[in-house]
């Protein structure tokens, strides 16, 4: 074995990561790992609780996007209940689950990943970052502000509170909205949906000009996952879930109650987050990937109307139905965003938004519930099983940015085979593999529910195993 | 005047505190004009430098995160808790119910979505868990606790504000109140 090279910790992600790359003894990259460092343990301590507990004690795996959890919870207290919940309330939570979208997207994009794209992979890391670009684009930095903060007031004007908000409840939601809280929302909503097409625009004409370095930065061939609505629409908040190849063609169609037999969890000894799999296809050969790119990739069509023009573009740009470099990433992030506020425009539009019949009640209890949506990041299914008194007996959460390890790795390795020649390796470089994951957004918070978090470390090694370099956060 | 120096860290949490830091929008990056970040996760510095205010989110429950609290401890002159979870340990310590080696085997081995067949537990290049998770002054000396799940912008900003000025802050009781 040739060298290690390790980077902790990964930066810019929400969590806690390494990076561990091994050399030859001609300096070239041998093999390298992705590994999650935090691990927390929700699936153990939910076990005794009151399911009723579970939206909002499960939303703490994660302080970015709280709502997707909370809201997978409900929708899995739901089907405990066995209630269809009404259709003001079915409405709310969407609307709740669109400001989530609207505010997690602006914030991996302007708070985290344009530092990347706008002042360049290889800039001085004194700058390459936020404050960098309050600096330097000032009018970006404040609508990316702007973008997020209308997000979390969405949240906040249905729930009170903008991260860990009370808001959902088993059989529907615990308050409506009032026409004035609809009017103040609607009042924004056209130059938040002008933003985010600027925006898209933006990332557009980036990946024109960057040609192909943006097009072959770690593309690879996988599967794609992602909800889609009855007529193969992406969607967001219901529907079925779809699996596609990397042509495009459909692979598979299930509801989340058939999820434990087509999708399987594999356990590496190096890292603390699990390797999800398409069981048919085993491990590796059935890893897949989630989130902004995989849902673009899988669905058909977008219904809403801006959205659906930029989903033209987008296939009319890459010159095919998929596309497979993960730099694509950002501008399907975007699309969505924009998709997101289209849909709350709608949403707020609608008259049963503002109705009274918020939740239904049931005395009986199924003994099991699987809630699922797509998150910022991707696929979230929440699984709980009860006893009689409704207590928690067995709980699984497989989270968006666990299937998405199997490509984060693969992209690590695709970056790391393409520029590290040696030992001797510059910060650039070793950003690049940073922004190969932060492709991903990946919320280590998330993903290490089950026990931990993600900054990155990058240890380097050399054929002898010795440890010859290593950038260590708090070291 | 100088720029405060800041330096921020998250260990065992959701990242809900940093969020609720950058919840104070515009404000947010008003104050940026006063502070010069150093390690944080917002910033690519990945090594402590002495700073004038160090600020931890989360708890501590794995080997890794104290010897980043440490790090952070030692290079601070003023160590802020930030939020329930490193003030008290919050969600995080409620795993103290359950032993260390229950909780690894429900998620690696048992969880119904797990295909494991060699029972492998992670244990490669990865931190060892405590037995247990802690508030963050059962390791290391704290000067001021925000409190809150997580605390409110609001409260960030008083305390950030006369952190600024170069006073302890005291939050006054309305700051505290939160659901
Ligand atoms: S205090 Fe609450 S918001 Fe802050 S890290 Fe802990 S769980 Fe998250």
């Amino acid at each position: 074995m040739g060298n290690k090279l390790e980077i902790f910790p990964v930066t810019r992600v929400e969590g806690h990561g390494k990076v561990t790359i091994y050399l030859n003894e001609d300096g070239k990259v041998e093999k390298t790992f992705f590994h999650v460092t935090q691990i927390r343990g929700f699936e153990k301590f939910c076990e005794g609780r009151v399911f009723w507990e579970m939206p909002v004690m499960t939303q703490r795996a994660c302080g970015i996007c709280p709502v997707s959890h909370h809201l997978a919870s409900a929708k899995a207290t739901d089907k405990i209940l066995g209630v269809e919940i009404p259709p003001t309330a079915k409405k709310l939570r969407e609307l709740m689950h669109m400001g989530q979208l609207v505010q997690s997207h602006s914030l991996h994009f302007f708070h985290l990943a344009s530092p990347d794209l706008l002042l360049g992979m290889d800039a001085d890391p004194k700058i390459r970052n936020v404050i960098g670009i309050i600096e330097k684009y000032p009018d970006l930095a404040i609508r990316g502000v702007k973008l997020r903060k209308y997000g979390q007031e969405v949240i906040r004007t249905l729930a009170g509170k903008r991260i860990h908000p009370r808001f959902a409840i088993p059989g529907g939601v615990n308050k409506g909205l009032t026409v004035q809280e609809r009017d103040s929302l609607l009042k924004d909503i056209d130059w938040v949906i002008d933003s985010l097409k600027d925006t898209v625009r933006l990332i557009r004409n980036l990946a024109i000009e960057w040609g192909e370095k943006f097009r072959k930065f770690a593309s690879f061939p996988s599967f794609y996952m992602g909800l889609v609505d009855s007529n193969g629409n992406l969607d967001l908040y219901h529907g079925k879930i779809r699996l596609c190849d990397h042509r495009g063609r459909i692979i598979d169609e299930f509801s989340e109650d058939e999820y434990l037999n087509k999708i399987g969890e594999w356990v590496e000894p190096w890292s603390y987050m699990k390797f999800p799999f398409y069981k048919e296809f085993g491990y590796p050969e059935g890893s897949y990937r989630v989130g902004p790119l995989a849902r673009i990739n899988c669905c058909d069509d977008i219904s809403t109307p801006l959205a659906k023009e930029e989903l033209k573009l987008f296939r009319e740009m890459i010159g095919d139905r998929v596309a497979e470099g993960s730099l694509f990433y950002h501008y399907a992030r975007m699309i969505e965003a924009l998709h997101s506020a289209e849909r709350l425009k709608e949403l707020l539009e609608d008259p049963d938004i503002t109705g009274t019949e918020l939740q239904v009640v049931s005395r009986d209890f199924k003994p099991e519930g699987v809630g699922i949506l797509e998150a910022p990041r991707g696929t979230l299914i929440h699984h709980y099983k009860v006893n009689e008194n409704g207590e928690i007996i067995k709980a699984n959460l497989v989270v968006a940015t666990v299937h998405n390890n199997h490509a984060m790795n693969k992209a690590v390795e695709l970056v790391a085979k393409e520029y590290i020649r040696g030992p001797e390796i510059k910060e650039g470089f070793l950003n690049m593999l940073e922004v190969a994951i932060r492709c991903y957004d990946p919320c280590l918070s998330c993903a290490t529910h089950a026990i931990g978090k993600m900054p990155l470390q990058v240890v380097i090694y050399d054929a002898e195993g010795n440890k010859i370099k290593e950038l260590v956060k708090g070291s | 005047m100088a720029k405060v120096r800041v330096a921020t860290t998250w260990l065992e949490c959701c990242s809900g505190c940093h969020m609720s830091m950058l919840d104070l929008d515009e404000k947010l990056v008003e104050l940026a004009s006063k502070i010069e970040f150093d390690a944080s996760p917002i910033t690519d510095i990945k090594e402590f430098h002495p700073v004038d205010v160090g600020i931890v989110e989360g708890a501590v429950g794995n080997e890794e995160q104290l010897e980043v609290l440490k790090k952070i401890r030692e290079n601070s002159k003023i160590l802020v808790a930030l939020g329930d979870c490193a003030c008290f340990g919050g969600i995080p310590a409620m795993r103290n119910f359950f032993k260390k080696e229950e909780v690894l085997k429900r998620v690696y081995v048992e969880t119904e979505s797990t295909v494991n067949p060699e029972k492998v537990i992670p244990h490669e290049d990865v931190p060892k868990l405590f037995p247990s998770v802690k508030a963050i002054d059962q390791f290391v000396k704290v000067d001021v606790y925000v409190p809150g799940c997580p605390p409110d912008p609001k409260a960030i900003e008083y305390a950030l504000r006369e952190l600024l000025e170069g006073k302890i802050p005291v939050l006054p009781p309305e700051l505290l109140s939160y659901e």
